[in-house]
């Protein structure tokens, strides 16, 4: 009986084969893809048991994780949360949820492959891995003074450095405090998360980057620019201004938002056209340069790009297909327009930056638990949208408006401010959205700053974007000037 | 044989005192990593737990120093060091839960292990020869089939999640088919003493098999009913496939004929596509098995699936004792201890903990290949074939070779009879490797025949 209990021994050496094999593929082969799972309850209980960086705006941490006695080793705290909930996002046992958190949560978990020698460094000194801090571009007078701007009313502010791109303020109203999302006790955080989510004021919603809105006559910006950049126009060029503009192949037609002719005279310059914002001049001028020169324009400001600031900016567009009357109602940002704030403040950056409109981000720094600094944003161009000169005579057309046109609410005190303002109208019966762009100072902008008060704010119908948006364009402009 | 074997066999009693001492050694440093990572201090009753755990190993030596002086001296060694790492990890798994050592399942387990080790102790003493066993072949047997299908019986027999493998007797629960092993391991070694020779009687040859003759079918087809009784109404997959492989590689054992291998594994898989087919539950388990991470499967139970990504948690090296979280498992510290070892020590620890259980069975078969007489031969096979089978249908469950079934992991996993059979078995293997090591007595005196000259016959 020897010969068959040496073959068992083979038949139990297989078994214990077979038993390595499968363990090997569980714990060595497939164990990455296994950690992966969405539903790893370990995975994200060693994410939290890792101190999760900091997320600065100057010097001060809004984001930062806080010791505490309890399975999850670390409560995410956001002071100042109701002011940066859009930039920061939260972060809870759900995972992490809307801005930074969420866009850099490889980063300041510590999983990024860039934190690779970090993590390599940490085995063998033994030292508690840590997630990379992330310093934002954000200024914090100029967040204060959109948020202090905005107050009640429903409405977005973003401001960007027009020489970088990097995003000096970031404001969406109505917020949230991110810290009521951020509990340990989960079925509070449900709650939370649900009443915000069902709130039909959208306070989840970043509406600087992912909310798109009609522009108005802050679009009377990029028409401008596209006539400008054929050649055919400068900024004194005669346009028709009448009280109504007859639209070709239809019986519509497109009338001032007064009802009244554009100046005393029958021709007005560009310069005054854009100044009090004269509908049937932009509609006429659309109309002259083409739908293609348009909508070409608008790609050069960013229309339709994917951006990542690293939060994912909705794109904003121009519709494809225009016949004449569509192309007169998109020339004064009316029809199917659609922009983010964040778009329109690149359009205004783009002309205060001689015409290069730089890729707006939000991250300027990645520092390392120990303070090293892993990673610095450097400024990328994203497009030539204009000419220089082009950009020049936008400028003084745009201070025009500021000046003596429907943006002087936005005066400041020795500073030159060019500026647009936008009343959007966006269904019938509705109240328009008040819209101001603008940048400052005129000669040399160290700011640019695109405003949005839906439904005109508090003011009621009747307030364009001068009386409403201007004035918040201002307050952040003046706070990016110490003014 | 030209050559008179007249070497002492060594005792090897010193090298197993010393193997005991460091395996217990081993045992006390897991405890103690586990202390230090879990609440940074070591407790006071650790002197008193780990050498009261070292005593109880020590005695069981002293036992056989005294009673089976020539056992294989691996085995209590390795029995000790599985049995306590599973104390260890049992502990672990208490402290995850918030449980201190007086209200733990560790200390219970630990009181299991003192009792299993005394009653393998008294096997040994009682028990001075093993084929005394022979004469009670069919008193096993019914023992046997008795505890198999004991859980079937209404009031005793308890469902325990799912598996209706479990009596219960007042305060105390009880798996039955874990001192079944034993019982039809005796009962088979008997049985087949016996029957070997007709059942090893050529028959018809069919594709190059030589198949046993129909009549000897018989007691084959009673084993492979018996354990589709144990799938169908017990609903335990394991015991079954461990019970009727246990039948199948001891014929295979006593008739030197694979007819009888390919015969219990065609029935086997046949059976278990009948049942398939018929039962919901066990197509639950083949869903389970086969695709762990589906919706539907994730719906009946995920218990796998959090078992396979605690094992993943692991990786090459594990978290380190006391620094993972198998409590998120269910059965962490019985039915799923290997994926707890495999989170906290890695994938080399799991390695060796296969290794000490590789090497148990095979100092077993060794033992079988040892010994003189039939019965010992075929009841050493089967009991160490069964440690074997009871692993890889444990892990193999665990790990997804096979669908999972409810089998405990001899010596590491919680529950008292698991402890009491496997320390019996191994108590059994000790007195036969005992019984195959001890020299001969004639052996020491060349008997005259050998020494006399043989006498050449001239034929022409």
């Amino acid at each position: 009986m020897n010969a068959p209990v040496r073959r068992l021994s083979l038949v139990v050496a297989a078994l214990f084969a077979s038993l390595l094999v499968s363990t090997t593929l569980i714990q060595y082969v497939f164990a990455a893809d296994l950690n992966a799972r969405p539903d790893n309850r370990r995975t994200l209980l060693s994410t939290f048991a890792r101190e999760r960086g900091e997320i600065l705006v100057g010097q001060t941490a809004v984001a930062k994780s806080v010791p505490v006695d309890d399975e999850y080793k670390y409560q995410r705290v956001y002071d100042e949360g109701r002011l940066y909930a859009h930039v920061t996002g939260s972060y809870s046992f759900f995972g992490a949820s809307g801005g930074l958190e969420q866009a850099e949560n490889a980063l300041l978990s510590g999983s990024s492959d860039k934190l690779f020698y970090r993590r390599v460094s940490d085995l063998f000194t033994g030292r508690r891995a840590q997630g990379a801090n992330l310093e934002t571009t954000l200024d914090p007078k100029v967040q204060a003074a959109a948020a202090d701007g905005l107050k009640d009313i429903t409405g977005a502010a973003v401001a960007l450095d027009p020489s970088t791109g990097a995003i000096l303020a970031m404001v969406s109203h109505p917020t949230y405090d991110p810290n009521d999302l951020a509990s340990h006790d989960l079925s509070e955080v449900d709650k939370n998360y649900n009443t915000l989510n069902k709130d039909p004021a959208k306070p989840l919603l970043n509406r600087t980057i992912n909310e798109l809105y009609p522009p108005g006559s802050v679009f009377k910006v990029v028409t401008a620019a596209a006539a400008l950049s054929t050649g055919e126009y400068n900024e004194n060029s005669m346009l028709p201004g009448p009280a109504v503009l007859d639209l070709p192949d239809t019986s519509a037609d497109l009338p001032n938002h007064d009802g009244g002719a554009c100046g005393s005279t029958e021709e007005i310059t560009m310069t005054q056209a854009m100044a009090v914002s004269c509908n049937t001049a932009f509609a006429y001028l659309g109309l002259e340069i083409g739908a293609d020169a348009l909508q070409s324009q608008a790609a050069k400001f960013g229309f339709g790009d994917v951006l990542e600031v690293p939060m994912r900016v909705t794109p904003s567009s121009v519709p494809a297909e225009l016949n004449k009357p569509q192309l007169a109602q998109s020339s004064i940002g009316q029809y199917d327009v659609r922009v983010t704030p964040m778009q329109m403040a690149m359009v205004a950056a783009g002309v205060a930056n001689r015409g290069v409109v730089m890729t707006p981000y939000l991250v300027e720094s990645v520092i390392g638990s120990d303070l090293s600094v892993i990673e610095s944003a450097s400024p990328q161009e994203l497009s030539q949208a204009v000419t220089p000169e082009v950009a020049a005579q936008l400028t003084r057309m745009m201070e025009a408006v500021v000046e003596d046109g429907t943006g002087r609410r936005a005066q400041m005190e020795g500073v030159d401010v060019a500026g647009k303002t936008g009343t959007a109208q966006h269904g019938e019966g509705r109240k328009a959205h008040a819209w101001f762009i603008s940048f400052a100072p005129a000669d040399d902008p160290k700011i640019a700053v695109a405003v949005i008060a839906e439904d005109g704010g508090v003011a009621g119908s009747e307030a364009g974007g001068g009386t409403v948006a201007a004035p918040i364009a201002k307050q952040m402009m003046e706070a990016r000037l110490n003014r | 044989m030209s050559i008179v074997s007249s070497f002492t066999p060594r005792k090897g009693r010193n090298v197993e005192l010393a193997l005991v001492v460091g395996a217990v050694g081993i045992v006390l440093l897991a405890y103690l990593n586990v202390e230090l990572a879990t609440s940074g201090t070591i407790p006071p009753g650790t002197l008193t737990l780990v050498g009261g755990y070292l005593a109880l190993a020590i005695g069981f030596h002293l036992v056989l120093r005294w009673r089976a002086s020539y056992a294989d001296p691996l085995m209590l060694p390795i029995i000790t060091l599985l049995n306590g790492l599973g104390l260890v990890m049992i502990h672990r798994i208490d402290i995850a839960n918030g449980k201190s050592i007086a209200d733990g399942v560790a200390l219970r387990q630990l009181m299991w292990t003192a009792v299993a080790m005394v009653i393998a102790a008294v096997v040994l003493i009682v028990l001075r020869d093993h084929r005394v066993l022979r004469r009670y072949t069919y008193l096993a047997g019914a023992i046997g089939f008795g505890l198999l299908l004991l859980p079937l019986f209404p009031v005793i027999g308890t469902s325990i999640y799912g598996s209706r493998i479990w009596i219960q007797l007042g305060p105390f629960s009880f798996q039955p088919g874990e001192v079944a092993k034993i019982a039809l391991a005796i009962f088979f070694a008997g049985y087949l003493v016996q029957t070997r020779d007709a059942l090893s009687v050529a028959g018809r040859k069919v594709l190059g098999l030589t198949l046993p003759r129909a009549r000897d079918l018989g007691p084959i087809l009673v084993a492979w009913l018996a354990s589709l009784a144990v799938l169908i109404f017990e609903r335990d997959l394991g015991s079954s496939l461990l019970f009727f492989g246990l039948f199948v590689a001891m014929l295979y054992v006593a008739t030197e004929r694979v007819s009888w291998i390919a015969i219990g594994l065609t029935l086997f898989c046949l059976g278990a596509y009948l049942a398939y087919l018929v039962f919901g539950h066990v197509q639950t388990r083949v869903l389970l098995w086969l695709d762990t991470f589906s919706p539907e499967a994730l719906r009946a139970s995920d218990q796998l699936a959090k078992g396979l990504m605690g094992m993943a948690s692991g990786g090459m090296f594990g978290t380190g004792l006391g620094r993972g979280r198998p409590d998120l498992t269910y059965f962490a510290e019985s039915d799923f201890i290997v994926p707890s070892f495999g989170e906290e020590i890695g994938l080399i620890g799991l390695f060796a903990i296969f290794m000490l259980y590789a090497l148990l069975v095979q100092r077993g078969l060794r033992t079988s290949l040892g010994t003189r007489d039939g019965f010992g031969k075929l009841l050493a096979a089967g009991l160490s074939f069964s440690v074997a089978l009871q692993c890889f249908v444990v892990v193999g469950g665990v790990t997804r070779v096979i669908p999972l079934t409810g089998l405990t992991m001899p010596f590491l996993s919680s529950g008292g009879s698991s402890l009491l059979a496997n320390w019996t078995l191994v108590a059994i293997l000790l007195r036969i490797s005992d019984h195959a090591r001890r020299p001969l007595p004639e052996a020491n005196a060349p008997s005259p025949v050998a020494q006399a000259r043989t006498e050449v016959v001239r034929l022409r």
